[in-house]
């Protein structure tokens, strides 16, 4: 079995994101998609910190401390990029305006729960920064994530045991192992890595898994 | 003539007391109004409740608010930071209350005390640890969290320039909370890298009218500047 890298996940999630959307990309493994996204295609990337059409790093030495995003990295915008408050910004999370948000998760429940904000472990200091607007906000919310733990245990789970993010807000879910949709039947797995069974990929799976017809992915 | 322009950061902050609340604006360092928080440092006023969408990053600006024990209680969405080891340390030894909130009911809270609403029905948090406890309604289908006005007596916001009265623009996305601050506070302060002649600033572009704006102090060259 090969599971995919970050680059790889991260340009298997680019690959669904259709010219003209607009797309807000988590902190963390999530930011690794606008990497991928192909140039020849118009998509808005909204950082929650205040703007729309946000582009690439800087190069070294053009940095600007009041040009940042979300995850407080030097960004860049690109021409006709717009800058706006945070109310604006969660009204276009909470009002519905985004197409896409892609996010990290600790764990994903087959009903869509999202727990990604908090371990729960009495000595952690809880940051939920935006997770929850995007949760509940945008049209279609993504996670991408390792399909296990360092562990070994399964992120996807039958019930999350983590404190939640979001109820049934998740739509799709892309693993280093597999793709898989929410639905009303439960987890509806779309793509398997090479070299990886849809039995085995049930099997260290923690929570019913079924197949769509699951074709590989490269 | 009104002028709102005051000549120092000491004289823009004298009238902050113990136990005020103040909003701070900025996200990370963009748009933190450190020099504003320095002379509030200095001014000497303790038992404060903070409201700013982190808690302090390295040892400037909030984090030196915090680091000389001014601050009872800090509302925000995102405290922990890989330089917010001032706070983390507090926190950990009980000194700070924090009130967790997501960013954006911390945004449209604030933004309801500006705008005068009782309350406002969120659909963020509703069914996590950060709703417990709290009303929640179903309308048209959808579930929704009542959350109240976040106020302040206080605004500390920094923008890019000013005019004697109280119009402002900001500088790229240090803008954030600064706009939505300056209306829900009952004395806002902005510090702003230039203050130019009345009808200087486009009034097309002017982001926060004046109304919402009591003291401008000029701070030309701040700390986190652009080169």
């Amino acid at each position: 079995m090969k599971r995919l890298t970050r680059d790889q996940m991260a340009a298997r999630v680019a690959r669904d994101i259709p010219e003209g959307a607009y797309v807000n990309l988590g902190i963390g493994l999530p930011t690794m998609v606008a990497n991928h996204l192909p140039r020849d295609r118009d998509i808005f990337l909204q950082s929650e910190n205040g703007l729309l059409g946000m582009g690439p790093a800087p190069p070294p030495g053009q940095e600007d401390p009041d040009l940042i995003n979300a995850g407080k990295q030097p960004v860049t915008l690109l021409t006709g990029g717009a800058y706006f408050h945070h109310g604006d910004s969660f009204a276009m999370m909470r009002g519905g305006h985004l197409d896409i948000c892609v996010l990290g998760a600790f764990q994903v429940s087959v009903t869509g729960d999202l727990a990604n904000w908090h371990t729960g472990e009495p000595d952690a200091i809880p940051a939920v920064g935006g997770a929850m607007d995007l949760a509940i906000g945008a049209k279609r919310v993504c996670v991408m994530m390792e399909h296990q733990t360092r562990s070994g245990e399964s992120k996807i789970v039958a019930r999350c045991t983590y404190p939640l993010t979001g109820i049934a807000c998740v739509h799709r879910i892309y693993t280093d192992l597999a793709v898989l949709d929410v639905t009303r039947k439960g987890l509806m797995v779309v793509e398997i890595v090479d070299g990886l069974t849809f039995d085995e990929l049930r099997e260290i799976s923690g929570a019913p898994l079924h197949s769509a017809a699951a074709t590989v992915t490269a | 003539m009104i002028d709102k322009t005051v000549a120092s950061v000491e004289a823009a902050v004298a009238d902050v007391f113990d136990g005020a609340t103040v909003m701070i604006g900025g996200f990370g360092t963009a748009g933190m109004p450190s020099e504003l928080i320095d002379a509030l440092i200095a001014r000497g006023a303790r038992e404060l409740t903070i409201v700013n969408n982190n808690a302090g990053n390295g040892d400037t600006g909030l984090a030196a608010l915090l680091n000389a024990r001014r601050v009872r209680k800090i509302f925000c969405s995102f405290p922990r930071q890989a330089d917010s080891h001032v706070f983390d340390a507090l926190y950990r030894a009980g000194e700070i209350e924090l009130e967790l909130v997501p960013q954006g009911n911390l945004a449209v809270r604030i933004q309801a005390a500006g705008a005068g609403l009782g309350a406002v029905f969120t659909p963020t948090g509703y069914g996590t640890l950060l709703a417990e406890g709290k009303e929640t309604r179903t309308i048209d289908g959808r579930n929704y969290v009542l959350e109240y006005p976040i106020s302040a007596d206080f605004a500390l916001i920094k923008a890019e320039r000013g005019d004697r009265w109280g119009n402002l623009v900001y500088r790229k996305t240090a803008r954030n909370f600064g706009p939505i601050m300056a209306a829900a506070a009952r004395c806002t302060i902005a510090q702003v890298r230039e203050i130019v002649p009345l009808g200087a600033l486009d009034p097309e572009v002017i982001v926060t009218p004046g109304i919402f704006v009591k003291h401008v102090v000029q701070v030309a060259t701040p700390l986190h500047a652009a080169a």
